[in-house]
């Protein structure tokens, strides 16, 4: 969409001309690639990642264990003692690549079980709900944002989750089939909002997104949700790709709270967890060659009860799965300190403990693959996590 | 000559209303304050639209039809074609009349004070249509829970909103059993190894969200504790030894409801069956804790995105004062100082948005497909918040660049489509009157083409904000 370049250059935007093709710089510094996808909802992490060699395991998750490996419906083997949901096949084969590295049993430092606190501190980083008004990603972002006001990273959705809010730039984009404003029109609207910064500073950071989604934004109806979340997929990793372009995105996934039939090797859960294997193949295909260069962090809230509720679910829990996966990524095998399913292993009686800190695993990606400094994690991005270690060897060594 | 329009009127019609339509400034400019006041007494406001709806168990029986007519279909000829009213067609149907209607009364009533609270409720009380059935039921909980209990008690309104089908099922209530009910000793008995019970999900969220908030003081023992007491609430249904209640109504089904008193915040509940639960509600609906996180959401809602603390405060001593009474506390904000400061205190949502731009338009519009997917792409989707949460309030959650840029992109599609031969300086004085800056009214009155005045105009900050 050249006009959108045009009026960004008329305006005298210097960093965008710089962005023309030709004449732009590969940032080298930036050159590795973020990606962390929320599951919001929490999903089900003894599902996704299941314990099946634990004497107990199928006894205590009754209608919902999965089959072990080798046989009908069973899960994916990945060792002795986990394997993945059978839905998970791409992830399996990537896994044997050693581009996925699951992590079990982890949480952020929140005890209580309601979703929106949980992912409100998951979010803001800090111990508390509440207990920062940004996101630790955008304050990650100031080592990484250069001074020419140029974005690193974005969000895929209409607007920014607070994970991504905060004092540092961040833009957000999502598909649109409403008809483009004209360039007169949008150039009126800039001069409009000259003297009010809360939509000066967006109405910029939309035009630069609009610059570079191009005519990913006009595709036609979308109906199917998958191939909904495949054009989303695509558009991520074609941000993520262009010179200049931001580095770091944010992808939110929503309907993870499954207290009702949940399912096992087939039904609603692994129908989700259908969807997210092929996204995640989708934006791998769509990366091409930067793949080699890329992380996508899978996270959620906080994990689900081990036992089964009483209408074939499983209620708010604590201790849940992430998933590290990427080029970039030093995979192909599990981290866990396994707590074990025995009742006095259970975190209060009812759900998995948490043996890891979330954060440790983010540190570790900041710190190895985004190379920011150890201290400004502990004290910036994480207030006052400095007892929680950054974890060494996420990203494979070049 | 008349007299010139006051600030208080653009507040009234904009920050407690739903936008201005040309008129109404006029029309209101004599007493802001009482023309929002009696919106709140005299006769229900129930549009005829609403009164043509369906009502919720009229759907769910027909929902179950048409999940019949699929089994039967499935099980008969697995390769014909699927019958012409499909489960899924008859669901959109019931969705796309609903917002409709929704809409139809939002841009065309004279009450918009009274059909903001209707919103502020419903979404309070928030069941989002990415869950089946409920995309069927959103519009009919509203009109059947929220809309005739917003001026009475709030423990009206709470007993109403907890007890409605969609709400149940939303929460997955319907079929929590008591491990120790009759239903579960007897198929405790049959099949040890089935385990039902219960489910936690609708009494958490009572808890977190409905009454005393995240932060109010309960535990996780209540939440279970809770969750035992309201087990048995239902929805009628079923077939043959099965049937119980009247299909799609609230049903109070005992065999499942687990016997004995339960401890929640300290106190015991002694009453058998339904009353349980009832006695619970009705506590939580009064509680402290539950005043001042309504008083906070209000005060959110209405006023800021961080409201004086003076104004929580104020709204925290009425609703406790007059045990939850709705229209005291909607009087004692409207009556408040706090809330007349600043004619831009908050961001409107995108729904506001285009209620108040249809409202300037005096557009009613009659098929919302259109309007339902540009609020899908400003994030706003009807109905459909995504948790029970609801919407949020602040700025901060709205203000996304990719959000402005699509009200931008439908702004200017709109003033071409429906603002036709408006005169955008004359509608901006009509309004937002006084409280449009000089610098936007010569920006409006710069525009090349009448079309370009009035999307300057909607994109203005002084329209996005009210």
């Amino acid at each position: 969409m050249p006009y959108r370049r045009d009026l960004l250059k008329g305006l005298g935007y210097g960093a965008l001309a710089a962005s023309m093709p030709g004449i732009s710089l590969a940032s080298a510094e930036t050159d590795s690639r973020l990606v962390v996808m929320i599951l919001r909802g929490a999903a089900d992490g003894l599902a996704m990642l299941a314990p099946y060699g634990e004497p107990g395991y199928s006894g205590l998750r009754g209608q919902l264990a999965l089959a072990p490996p080798g046989t009908e419906g069973g899960l994916l083997k990945l060792d002795g003692l986990f394997g993945l949901h059978p839905s998970f096949t791409f992830l399996h084969g990537l896994y044997q690549e050693n581009q996925v590295l699951p992590i079990h049993a982890v949480a952020t430092p929140y005890r209580e079980r309601s979703h929106f606190d949980a992912q409100n501190l998951l979010e803001n980083g800090t111990t508390q709900p509440g207990g920062a008004r940004d996101g630790w990603l955008n304050r990650a972002l100031a080592p990484l944002n250069d001074s020419s006001g140029k974005e690193t990273a974005i969000a895929m959705a209409q607007n920014t989750p607070l994970i991504l809010r905060g004092s540092e730039a961040a833009s957000s984009w999502s598909p649109s089939t409403l008809p483009d404003a004209d360039e007169e029109t949008l150039r009126r609207i800039r001069k409009l909002y000259e003297n009010d910064e809360f939509f000066a500073s967006r109405l910029q950071q939309a035009l630069e997104s609009q610059d570079i989604a191009g005519d990913l934004s006009s595709s036609s109806r979308r109906r199917n949700k998958l191939r909904q979340s495949k054009e989303m997929m695509q558009a991520t990793a074609r941000f993520l790709k262009t010179p200049d372009g931001p580095r770091i995105a944010v992808i939110e996934s929503g309907g993870w709270d499954t207290h009702f039939n949940q399912g096992a090797a087939t039904g609603s859960l692994a129908n989700k967890f259908r969807d997210l294997d092929s996204n995640l193949n989708d934006f791998k295909q769509a990366m091409g060659s930067a793949w080699s260069s890329t992380v996508v962090a899978v996270v959620t809230e906080f994990g689900r009860t081990v036992r089964v509720n009483g209408t074939r679910g499983t209620d708010h829990g604590t201790a849940a799965v992430a998933l590290l996966l990427g080029g970039a990524i030093d995979g192909g095998r599990i981290i866990a300190d396994w707590p074990g399913l025995q009742t006095s292993a259970l975190y209060e009686g009812r759900d998995l403990k948490p043996t890891l800190d979330l954060r440790s695993i983010f540190k570790g990606v900041l710190a190895d693959h985004l190379d920011i400094d150890s201290a400004f994690l502990d004290q910036k991005v994480f207030p006052d996590s400095g007892s929680i270690a950054v974890m060494d060897g996420l990203i494979r060594k070049t | 000559m008349a007299t010139p329009v006051k600030i208080e009127t653009v507040i009234a019609a904009n920050r407690f209303g739903l936008g201005a339509r040309p008129g109404d400034l006029k029309s209101i400019n004599e007493d802001p304050k009482s023309w929002l006041l009696e919106q709140l007494s005299g006769p229900p406001r129930l549009s005829h639209v609403f009164s043509v709806l369906d009502n919720s168990a009229d759907i769910l029986v027909e929902l179950e039809k048409a999940r019949e007519l699929r089994r039967q279909e499935k099980k008969q000829n697995e390769n014909k074609s699927r019958s012409p009213k499909s489960y899924g067609s008859t669901v959109r149907h019931y969705y796309m009349q609903q917002t409709t209607a929704r809409y139809v009364s939002a841009t065309s009533t004279d009450y918009p004070f009274h059909e903001r609270l209707v919103h502020f409720w419903s979404n309070h009380f928030a069941i989002s249509a990415d869950k089946q059935p409920i995309p069927a039921l959103a519009g009919s909980f509203e009109n059947e829970a929220i809309r005739p209990n917003i001026s009475g008690k709030f423990s009206d309104l709470l007993l109403a909103a907890e007890k409605h089908p969609a709400m149940l099922l939303y929460l997955d209530n319907q079929r929590s059993v008591g491990p120790g009910s009759k239903l579960a000793r007897k198929a405790g008995k049959r099949q040890p190894d089935r385990k039902i019970g219960l489910n936690e999900n609708l009494a958490r969220e009572i808890l977190e969200l409905h009454t005393l908030g995240v932060d109010g003081g309960y535990s996780q023992a209540d939440v279970t504790s809770f969750a035992r007491a309201l087990t048995g609430w239902s929805v009628g249904g079923g077939k043959g030894r099965k049937q119980a209640g009247v299909p799609g109504r609230f049903h109070f089904r005992k065999d499942i409801h687990e016997p004995g008193s339960v401890e929640i915040l300290g106190k015991y509940y002694t009453e058998k069956d339904m009353a349980q639960a009832e006695g619970i509600l009705t506590d939580l609906a009064i509680h402290p804790s539950t005043a001042r996180h309504i008083a906070s959401k209000l005060a959110r809602h209405f006023v800021a995105d961080e409201p004086p603390v003076s104004l929580i405060d104020t709204l925290t001593r009425t609703f406790i004062k007059s045990g939850g009474d709705l229209k005291s506390l909607y009087t004692a904000l409207v009556q408040a100082e706090e809330a007349w400061q600043g004619v831009f205190g908050k961001y409107k949502t995108p729904e506001d948005f285009v209620i108040s731009t249809f409202r300037a338009f005096e557009y009613v519009p009659q098929n919302v497909r259109t309007t339902f997917a540009a609020l899908e792409m400003m994030g706003q989707a009807p109905y459909q918040p995504g948790s029970p949460a609801g919407w949020p309030d602040t700025a901060e959650q709205w203000g996304g660049a990719d959000s402005l840029y699509k009200r931008i992109e439908w702004s200017n599609g709109i003033a071409r489509k429906v603002g036709k031969r408006s005169d955008p300086l004359e509608l901006a004085e009509f309004v937002l009157g006084p409280a449009l800056g000089q610098y936007s009214r010569s920006s409006i009155a710069r525009a090349e083409s009448l079309d370009q005045g009035l999307t300057l105009l909607l994109v203005s900050p002084e329209f996005q904000r009210r």
